[in-house]
Parts: structure tokens; C-alpha cells; sequence
């Protein structure tokens, strides 16, 4: 799982700032993330999916964190409504779909502990297909785009806290391996 | 297990009618009364339970009669100290009855004792390898028996026997019948919070023959018995495709419960086992459906624009009772089996979930968003309180309606029992952590 958020602590704590700043809900605003305890989630290492030579291979999963400012976007509470940041983050997506027009991915849906198990495994798809709908408005073919959603059986940052909630409520648009 | 003595039990003149405590008076839709979580309740039977005899020491595959007496005792207070409705003691501290007067007690030594009502029983052991396991009731005061009832088991059942006689006495002695031959399928959970591993487990009401039914390398959810225990409904990640699944108990076989590209989930029972309702999310959009357990073209019962899910049927199998967030907070919705007539019946500021309907009919189950603590509300939303104080969730009720388990803890839940007239808790243990317990009926013969 970690692999997959090459860019490390620091871009996601600034999508998460910005994001904040951009809502219209300020009670419920994801405020920056603390590094500690809470954040063992994230890997921070690079180097995972490319060759030893540091040669990427076009089309694969590194290539697609190599190439998009994040393989996830986050939510407000108890909302799939895509923010503006999720949005050029899908628009990045949505272009290197469209020129890796051979992979087809899995968006996952997710959701912060603070809902019932049920109620976030249809929140979850909620949010797996916002993403999706917004990457088929991008030109990405929809028989290219399988959700599922995780409610919040899979969370990344275990703390009880709105600095961990905030980064379990997202989507992550998964490129398969090899 | 076979029974015997049936007609032979003698009722004598009922006891005074059980008083049960009723809800603290509370205005429809109002909020919320912390029950009393001391464990008091209005009537407990004072129960002595001494050791069982037996006719003859022999050994079984069960152990020796003797001490299979001592531990069929023991099951039983436990039995009854659980359901927080009695106060038993035995049976260490109490005199052992010979056989020979297992049917004959000295009801002076009993009513010196400060014992209200007497168990006495036996362990035999028959030549074809059985036991006979009998149970008795009397009535110290009164001097009579109130009941009796007999078990021929293979040994390896005794524990069954046990609670089949903590059964009879509870439903003799209150209105109503008991839980305690009785299994839980739940989540069996261990590993580190992000990449929880999620077994399905199966046990007895009391934590005893605990098994595994999957092996972890799916994540499971939500289980849930047939009423007529011949099949668990759950949700499986298999093969990373999230969809309700059907374990058949005598094959072992699984199977989906519909096909198609949607993700499936949130699957309860219909009173008759012939149906399960179930939620399916369709491009953002959730509702309930229902199908035939053995498959079909599922049937849309809601259509409302939001999440709709987590239905589960009243006891008359005539309506269910769902989650919805379309007028903007999860709340409790009650709606015909066809989905007609579909109306709002929690107003709580709070939010509402998880409802699950008493086998009693009287009293929804649900667990509170935002605090995550269980509650129960009569069906048309009036009279709602809470029983729990700590954060959990899914609740499921015992067969008799009397009690409810359900998981505390979010991350890393266990499974509790909680009391429904006195809020009186405690731990069901299992070996791992858990969570979504279902508990089954009473079981079939």
C-alpha cells in the first residue's frame, strides 16, 4: 500500500492544506497533518516500482506516480463532492490515461472511522465514482475505470484525530502491477 | 439432540407474572435515557443450582459423569448470571444431591439456603455410548416441581444439554423463552489497523466452541445466520471484487448471492430464510434490494436519491426497517416488504443506523452516528434510549428480544452483551478481537 504514495509527506500535507483552504465548510476542514504517530501510513521512500537502473517502464505503476501530483484525492467530511485540488489532480490522471490508453485501473473508494461500517461502504462508492465520473469527462473510457470501495476497512493514518480522518477519506486511483 | 419427557413436564400455578422494567417515559423521537448500567433489575430469581448426579460414575468421551455433572452445573449458573435476570449460586457451596433424590428434594435445607427455586439433575451414561442429561425445576416454596425435561446427547453435546436446561428454567420462570442454546457467527479480527485480517468465526452464545469458517485471506464483513441456521449470508473481498456471499453450513459451499458488476453488501435474512435483503451501489447511488436466497433477478425497494441501506425485516416478515441519508443524516426509515409506504421514523438530532428489528417485534436496535453508542427505539421512533455508553456499533439481538450483542471498540472491536432492560454489559470472550456479530436463533433440535 505505502508504495503507492511515492511523493511522501510532504505533498500530501500540502494538498491537504490547500484543500482546506478551499472549502466551504470550515467546521469541518481537514486541517494540515502532524507528522508522528499518526502518520505511519505514509512511505516516504521513492524508489519502490522502478528498476535498479532507475529506468521507469511507460505504462506502469511507477510511471503513473512519476507522472500525476497524487494517485489519491481527499474529501470533506461525509461529502464525495471533488474539490478543486481533487480536480487538477484528476486532470492529471485523466491525461496519463488517455496516453496509457491500455491500462485500465481500479479507483478505490474510502472513509474516515467516524461512520457506520455499512453507511462508508456506500460512501466509499460514492466517492470511487466521483472520481470516475470526472475521469470519463476527461475522455477516459468508462470499461477502463473499475470502483470498488473499501469503507474504512483500509485506513492509512490511524490516529483519532481530524489530521488522520482527513487523510482516510480518499480515493486512490490504482494502476495495477507489472 | 434428542429430547425426552416431553409429556411429562408439569406446570404447576404460574409464579407472579415477571415485572418487567419498562422504558423511563421519554417523547416520541426524544432522546435519551442512559439505562442504569449497575445490573439491577426489577425481578431476579434467586436460583440455587447444586451439582448433578449421577447414577453411576462412568467414563465418556466427555469425561467422567461426575465431574460432567459439576460442569453442566456450572454451565447453567453461568448461563443464568448471563442473562442478568437471575441470581444463581451453585455449585460449589451448595450440598450435592444423591440420584436418588434428584426428583425428591428436601425443600427445608433449599428454603434454609435463602433459594427461591432448585435445579437438580443427573448424568447417566447409557451403553450405547449416549448420555441422558436430566433437568429439573422446583419450586422451593412452594414445594413442587415446575418443570422437567431430559436430554439423550453424544457426550461431546453436553455443553448443549446444559444450556437447554438453563433454557427451560428461564422460560418457566419468565415470560419469556431463553437464548442460551444459541450460536454467534462474527468477524474474528487480529493484525496491524490499516490491513486489518478478517476471519469468520463461529461460536457458541458463551464463547465456547469457537471455530474459524474462513482463513483470513479475504477481508470479510457483516455475517449474518438464517434464521433456520442452514446458511450465513456475508460480504467477502474475493478476489477483490466486494460482493454478498452464501455459506451453505452443510456443504460448506459459497456462493454469490447475485451476479452482476456492482458492489453488493450490508445482506440480512428474511424471518422465513427464503430471502435476503441487501444493498448495492449502482454509480454512486445506494439502495436496498431484495432476491430469493437462491438467487434470482434481485428487486429494487428503494428509490430514493442517497444511501439506503442496512434493511432488516420485522419478525412478521411484512416490513423493514433501513438507514437513509437522503433527507440529509443517516436516519431510521421503516417501509412495507415491498418497499411501498417507505416513512421516516427517527428524528434523533443525533442520526441513526445499523437498525436491526427485535425478534419480539417490540423494539428497534440501532447505533447512534457520531457517539456510536447502541440504542433501541420502538418502530414508530418514540421511546428511544440508549444502553451503551462507550463507542461501538452493529447491533444483533438475542432470539428472545431481551438482550443484544453487538461490537464495541471501532478499530479494534470486541464483542459485548448488553442488557436490554437493565444496560447491565459484558464481554463475550473470543481468542481474537471482533466484530458484526449475528446471533442465531435458538437452535433446532
Amino acid at each position: 500500500m505505502t508504495n503507492r504514495i511515492l511523493k511522501g509527506v510532504a505533498l500530501t500535507a500540502a494538498l491537504i492544506a490547500v484543500a482546506g483552504c478551499g472549502s466551504r465548510r470550515p467546521p469541518s476542514l481537514p486541517p494540515a497533518p502532524v507528522t508522528g504517530d499518526g502518520t505511519s501510513g505514509l512511505g516516504v521512500d521513492g524508489t519502490s516500482g522502478t528498476g535498479a537502473d532507475g529506468v521507469t517502464v511507460a505504462g506502469s505503476r511507477a510511471d503513473f506516480i512519476q507522472s500525476v501530483p497524487s494517485d489519491r484525492v481527499f474529501f470533506a467530511l461525509n461529502s464525495h463532492t471533488l474539490t478543486a485540488e481533487g480536480r487538477s489532480v484528476l486532470d492529471a490522471q485523466a491525461q496519463w490515461l488517455n496516453t496509457n490508453s491500455r491500462v485500465n485501473v481500479t479507483i478505490e473508494g474510502h472513509a474516515d472511522e467516524r461512520g457506520t461500517r455499512e453507511y462508508n461502504l456506500a460512501l466509499g462508492e460514492r466517492r470511487a465514482n466521483a472520481v470516475r465520473l470526472y475521469l470519463e469527462s476527461r475522455g477516459v473510457a468508462s470499461n477502463r475505470l473499475q470502483t470498488v470501495s473499501w469503507g474504512k476497512e483500509r485506513p492509512e493514518a490511524f490516529g483519532a484525530d481530524e489530521a488522520s480522518y482527513s487523510r482516510n477519506r480518499r480515493s486512490v486511483t490504482v494502476v495495477p502491477e507489472a | 439432540m434428542k429430547r425426552i419427557f416431553l409429556t411429562a413436564a408439569a406446570l404447576v400455578a404460574a409464579q407472579p407474572a415477571f415485572a418487567q422494567t419498562p422504558p423511563p417515559p421519554a417523547d416520541p423521537g426524544q432522546e435519551e435515557f442512559v439505562a442504569d448500567v449497575t445490573g439491577t433489575a426489577d425481578s431476579v430469581f434467586r436460583v440455587a443450582v447444586p451439582v448433578f448426579a449421577t447414577p453411576q460414575a462412568a467414563n465418556t468421551a466427555a469425561g467422567n459423569t461426575t465431574a460432567l455433572g459439576q460442569q453442566i452445573a456450572e454451565v447453567i449458573v453461568t448461563d443464568l448470571r448471563n442473562s442478568r435476570r437471575f441470581q444463581p449460586t451453585g455449585p460449589s457451596g451448595l450440598p450435592a444431591p444423591s440420584f436418588g433424590n434428584v426428583q425428591s428434594p428436601n425443600y427445608s435445607t433449599w428454603a434454609g439456603l435463602g433459594a427461591d427455586n432448585l435445579i437438580q439433575g443427573y448424568v447417566q451414561a447409557n451403553a450405547d455410548g449416549t448420555l441422558t442429561v436430566g433437568c429439573y425445576l422446583f419450586d422451593v416454596d412452594g414445594q413442587s416441581q415446575r418443570a422437567r425435561q431430559g436430554f439423550v446427547i453424544q457426550p461431546s453435546e453436553w455443553r448443549r444439554a446444559a444450556h437447554r436446561c438453563a433454557d427451560q428454567i428461564y422460560g418457566n420462570l419468565t415470560a419469556d423463552s431463553g437464548f442460551f442454546d444459541t450460536r454467534v457467527v462474527y468477524v474474528a479480527e487480529s493484525g496491524p489497523p490499516g490491513r486489518r485480517r478478517k476471519q469468520l468465526a463461529i461460536m457458541d452464545y458463551d464463547g465456547a466452541n469457537h471455530r474459524f469458517l474462513t482463513q483470513g485471506q479475504w477481508t470479510v464483513l457483516t455475517p449474518r445466520f438464517a434464521p433456520d441456521q442452514r446458511t450465513i449470508t456475508f460480504m467477502s473481498y474475493e478476489n477483490e471484487r466486494p460482493r454478498v456471499y452464501v455459506l451453505d453450513m452443510a456443504s460448506g459451499r459459497v456462493r454469490p448471492l447475485v451476479e452482476g458488476p456492482y458492489q453488493t453488501f450490508a445482506p440480512r435474512f428474511s424471518p422465513d430464510s427464503r430471502t435476503i435483503v441487501f444493498s448495492m451501489a449502482t454509480n454512486g447511488n445506494t439502495d436496498v434490494y431484495s432476491v430469493p436466497v437462491t438467487g434470482g433477478t434481485p428487486r429494487r425497494l428503494t428509490n430514493a436519491p442517497g444511501i439506503d441501506t442496512g434493511g432488516s425485516f420485522s419478525p412478521d416478515g411484512r416490513q423493514i426497517v433501513f438507514e437513509s441519508d437522503r433527507g440529509g443524516s443517516q436516519q431510521i426509515y421503516v417501509m412495507n416488504a415491498d418497499g411501498s409506504n417507505p416513512r421516516r421514523i427517527s428524528f434523533g438530532g443525533g442520526g441513526a443506523a445499523t437498525p436491526e428489528w427485535s425478534p419480539r417485534g417490540d423494539l428497534i436496535a440501532f447505533t447512534q452516528t457520531g457517539s456510536f453508542r447502541i440504542g433501541v427505539m420502538r418502530p414508530d421512533g418514540s421511546g428511544a434510549r440508549l444502553l451503551t455508553r462507550d463507542a461501538g456499533e452493529g447491533p444483533t439481538w438475542a432470539p428472545n428480544g431481551r438482550a443484544i450483542m453487538y461490537q464495541r471498540g471501532l478499530g479494534r472491536g470486541q464483542v459485548w452483551y448488553v442488557d436490554v432492560a437493565s444496560g447491565a454489559t459484558r464481554r463475550v470472550p473470543t481468542p481474537l478481537e471482533g466484530s458484526d456479530p449475528s446471533w442465531s436463533a435458538l437452535r433446532p433440535n
